[in-house]
């Protein structure tokens, strides 16, 4: 079968800044993450292949999927145009993309603002700066939707819902590609994070 | 870093250390770079704002929140307090607070864009000692 394939985390990041893009897309790879920055909400939507317009009730709005599946977005809350909220909202309104969980960041830190976006269903919310070990949160909601996927199939060992307490085995678990048959493999050595570190980002600028 | 950074950066800066790796070895003077190209941008912007009276303490404002924002995320401790200082006097409609401070921030923000450079001098001579140390050990 030649080389197995680990199937990485893939991250839309969103922020208006140069600067706050270039140090989320670097915590990001140093979490061992695959990366897409976008500087806006709008070029965030027409990654994830959802035009502008709501068309979640149209049966032939399923416009072209990425090429790349998104495990999670990452997003600035002050931005112009399309808010960080505004793409929460988007996202989760989506039938094909309410699955996919959302953060936001903010360097504000406003109690509103905050139940706003974890009422719409963000799953976090990080204040600026954003730190290392605020994404190793992000690991286990990114897996809860692919352990979903794989308990649905006959030939997975995994079970459905993962506690938090647990995510400090999950984290060192990796799944590969969903096409692929083969079953997960748990990996159990620490120097794997080490040697994941060359990944090829993309950027988009 | 020592002594001729203390009170400059934070430990902020440090977590972007924590960044740097074999694969991305510059990680710390490119996001340095970055932040000084973004924050010289804002100073421009703030400048002539300030030049246009009545100020815009809203503008003023919009503008001293992202500089405060990435000053922060570098670990620029003394940039920082003096945005957050100029956003009191924005919110308390102080022309006057506003134009002092402004002038403080300004010379925070060239003395650490002095010290870094040094900095980043220094490190790539120590690397350059280290390679040729190695060198002449074969």
């Amino acid at each position: 079968m030649g080389v197995v394939t680990e199937s990485q985390f893939h991250v839309l990041a969103v922020d208006d800044s140069p600067f706050d893009r270039k140090m989320i897309e670097r915590l990001l790879q140093k979490s061992s993450c695959q990366v897409t920055t976008v500087d806006s909400g709008s070029k965030a939507l027409e990654f994830l292949g959802l035009r502008e317009s709501n068309e979640s009730d149209d049966p032939n709005a399923t416009s072209t999927s990425p090429e790349v599946e998104i495990n999670l977005i990452i997003t600035d809350y002050c931005m112009p145009g399309m808010t960080g909220y505004d793409l929460l909202k988007r996202v989760k309104e989506s039938a094909a993309f309410r699955s996919i969980p959302v953060v936001i960041m903010s360097s504000e830190n406003v109690p509103a603002r905050i139940s706003r976006c974890l009422e719409e269903g963000a799953e976090e919310f990080f204040l600026k700066p954003v730190k290392l070990a605020d994404l190793t949160k992000l690991k286990s909601h990114m897996m809860k939707p692919k352990l979903k996927k794989e308990s649905e199939k006959p030939a997975a060992e995994v079970k459905p819902e993962i506690e938090e307490k647990e995510s400090s085995v999950i984290e060192i678990l990796t799944l590969h590609q969903e096409l692929d048959s083969e079953q997960q493999e748990p990996v159990l050595s620490n120097n794997k994070r080490k040697s994941m570190e060359e990944v090829i980002s993309t950027t988009d600028r | 870093m020592g002594k001729f950074m203390q009170g400059y950066l934070d430990e902020q800066f440090m977590e972007l250390e924590e960044l740097q790796d074999d694969a991305n070895p510059n990680f710390v003077e490119e996001v340095a770079a970055s932040y000084f190209k973004d924050s010289a941008r804002l100073i421009n912007n703030i400048d002539q704002a300030l030049r246009r009276g009545p100020l815009d303490f809203n503008r003023l404002d919009s503008y001293m929140h992202q500089f405060k924002g990435s000053s922060t995320s570098i670990g620029a401790s003394k940039v920082k307090t003096e945005c957050t200082m100029f956003r009191e006097y924005c919110r308390a409609g102080n022309a006057e607070g506003c134009l002092r401070t402004f002038q403080e921030l300004k010379k925070e923000h060239a003395t650490l864009r002095k010290k870094l450079e040094h900095y980043f001098q220094v490190q790539a001579s120590d690397q350059l000692c280290v390679i040729n140390q190695l060198q002449n050990m074969c």
